[in-house]
């Protein structure tokens, strides 16, 4: 029971990692909170379903078309609502991607329609067991793929000259420019980087729990801002982190405790975070406000 | 008491409701606290307000300031974590707390639970609320310019230099909080009793955003900005009902522009004054 709980509980905080790695790339270049995220999430889920059902691609197929897709929304935020404001008020862009997540939303109730549908069984499902521990081909292939994801994530910030370009950024956008980094690409690049991200996470909650609805999106908003804090603002290994404790922690919630209060947990983790340790578990990039 | 169309009556009292919210978040934001708890303080004090009237039959003005002070309470908690922190962390602290006040009226059976609260009385009209919303349009008033409202000023744009100066900041942030979670709590009764069935849905971390959004569209530097902005917002989806289909993708589409436009809000001190007018206008007579 406690090591199935375990698998099922980082399977879903992986997601969540996903998810919360967008949000903290995207604070550390800019310093925003960008609320329409969870919409590109949902957009991510969406975009995987018409694909399949629509022109029958297969489940890789799909979610690359997804992951180009939510990259493209990216591109269109920053360039739309991003770019154009002032930075002199850091509430400003941050209303802007209020009213994206307006849009996005309307667009998607409309071209979906507003009830949850269901999402395609796109993997042939096979249950192994593993001494106590019963595990799907299903959930061996959301987790491969999102630590591939975060794994690639991870080296390419490390290790590439322009994930070195994105950290610069991230400490100091003036300096970085200064050096000669071209940080509005960097912008753009981490917007269109975070999107795609969001989109896959999508499309495997999507598979992981075969519903999706348009209104999917709000709730991991608010999961990916209590992890992007748990693991402290701008810290990418801090949001993988954060994002499997968060997921082990509710589904143990779930399992011992009561379901209903699921939700609290996020937002109790949050509040805490920030009375006792505001830089977060694994140390904040951002030093001040 | 028919002179108006009942549509125009709904439109009127959300707008007012909105208007008392907005204003709730004025109150913190003036020394620089932006809380995203509003929606949160609000389901406090309709869900106390509503239990008062209904389960115990206590008269709706009384209830109203009971729902208030519950709220007021919550909001002093709350202030007090609040003054360590400012900027992104506040906003997102306060979001938490909102959500786990969701949760717990999800979760709380005593007001219905997931079910939602319903059967409260229609208490709720145009000549109970304007008298409050004028009231709090006089406060603001008197505020501005008063010892408290400069104090207030004072810390929103240098904190440390306010203390220098002997201000108590604790006293007064958490006298922010406290004050605009209790002019939250009576949006959040007024509510109640106009729509008369609540549920926790209706005051998730949305709502809140939803006050930022009255604030900083109607500009949060003088006290005519929230009202316009809450009424604003309230009627701006029902004027683009020409354009059926598309109008909450037009209000998205003119919160994204305004913040290009005007990064601080429609209203700020100098259109508010009459000397920028006057100048305005003479210019406009010398070309």
């Amino acid at each position: 029971m406690f090591l199935q709980q375990l698998i099922n509980g980082i399977m879903l905080g992986s997601t969540y990692s996903l998810v919360a790695i967008g949000y903290t790339l995207i604070f550390g270049v800019l310093n925003l909170l960008h609320f329409a995220h969870g919409e590109v999430f949902m957009l991510g889920a969406f975009f995987a379903l018409q694909l399949s059902l629509g022109l029958k691609w297969g489940l890789a197929a799909s979610m690359l078309g997804a992951l180009i897709g939510t990259a493209l929304v990216g591109f269109l935020i920053e360039r739309v609502a991003i770019r154009p404001i002032k930075r002199e008020y850091f509430i400003a862009p941050l209303v802007a991607t209020i009213g994206v997540t307006i849009i996005l939303q309307e667009v998607a109730t409309k071209l979906f329609g507003s009830a949850p549908v269901g999402f395609p069984q796109t993997v042939g499902i096979e249950n192994f067991q593993l001494g106590p521990i019963g595990i799907n081909t299903l959930q061996i292939v959301i987790l491969s793929i999102s630590l591939t994801l975060m794994i690639l994530m991870h080296l390419f910030v490390s290790k590439t000259k322009m994930g070195r370009a994105m950290r610069a950024t991230a400490e100091n956008a003036t300096t970085a420019r200064l050096l000669g980094v071209k940080v509005n690409g960097i912008i753009i690049q981490t917007f269109m980087i975070a999107s795609a991200l969001a989109g896959v996470a999508g499309v495997l909650v999507g598979m992981a729990y075969n519903t999706i609805s348009p209104y999917m999106g709000a709730h991991m908003a608010g999961k990916g801002f209590a992890i992007m804090l748990l693991g402290g603002l701008g810290n990418i290994r801090g949001a993988m982190l954060g994002g499997i404790i968060l997921g082990v922690a509710e589904t143990f919630c779930v399992g011992y405790l009561a379901s209903s209060y699921r939700d609290a947990f996020a937002y109790g983790v949050m509040v805490l975070i920030l009375i006792l340790k505001p830089s977060g578990l694994f140390g904040s990039l951002i030093h001040e406000d | 008491m028919t002179v108006i169309s009942p549509f125009l009556n709904t439109i009127l009292i959300f707008g007012g409701i909105n208007a008392i919210l907005a204003f709730s978040l004025y109150l913190p934001l003036s020394c620089g606290q932006l809380s995203l708890a509003q929606g949160g303080f609000m389901a406090i004090g309709a869900y106390s307000s509503a239990v008062l009237t209904k389960n115990f039959g206590v008269p709706f003005g009384l209830a109203l300031l009971g729902g208030g002070s519950v709220a007021c309470v919550f909001g002093y908690l709350v202030g007090f974590p609040a003054l360590r922190i400012k900027g992104i962390y506040l906003l997102l602290m306060t979001l938490g707390f909102n959500e786990i006040i969701r949760v717990f009226f999800l979760n709380f059976s005593y007001t219905g639970g997931v079910g939602g609260f319903g059967g409260i009385k229609p208490m709720t009209n145009l000549y109970n609320l304007y008298p409050v919303l004028f009231l709090l349009l006089v406060f603001y008033y008197r505020f501005h310019n008063s010892h408290l409202g400069r104090a207030m000023r004072a810390i929103n744009q240098d904190q440390d230099a306010a203390e220098a100066r002997g201000l108590p900041l604790t006293r007064l942030k958490t006298f922010a909080f406290g004050g605009g979670a209790f002019i939250a709590g009576l949006a959040g009764g007024y509510y109640a009793h106009f729509v008369q069935f609540i549920e926790s849905e209706n005051f998730g971390f949305m709502t809140s955003l939803d006050a930022m959004v009255y604030v900083l569209l109607g500009g949060s530097q003088i006290f005519w900005g929230p009202l316009l902005g809450a009424y604003l917002v309230t009627t701006l989806p029902e004027i683009f009902r020409v354009f059926q289909k598309f109008r909450y993708e037009i209000f998205g589409a003119s919160l994204v522009l305004m913040m290009i436009l005007r990064p601080r809000g429609l209203l700020d001190e100098e259109v508010c004054s009459v000397a920028w007018w006057k100048e305005l206008i003479l210019r406009r007579r010398a070309q």
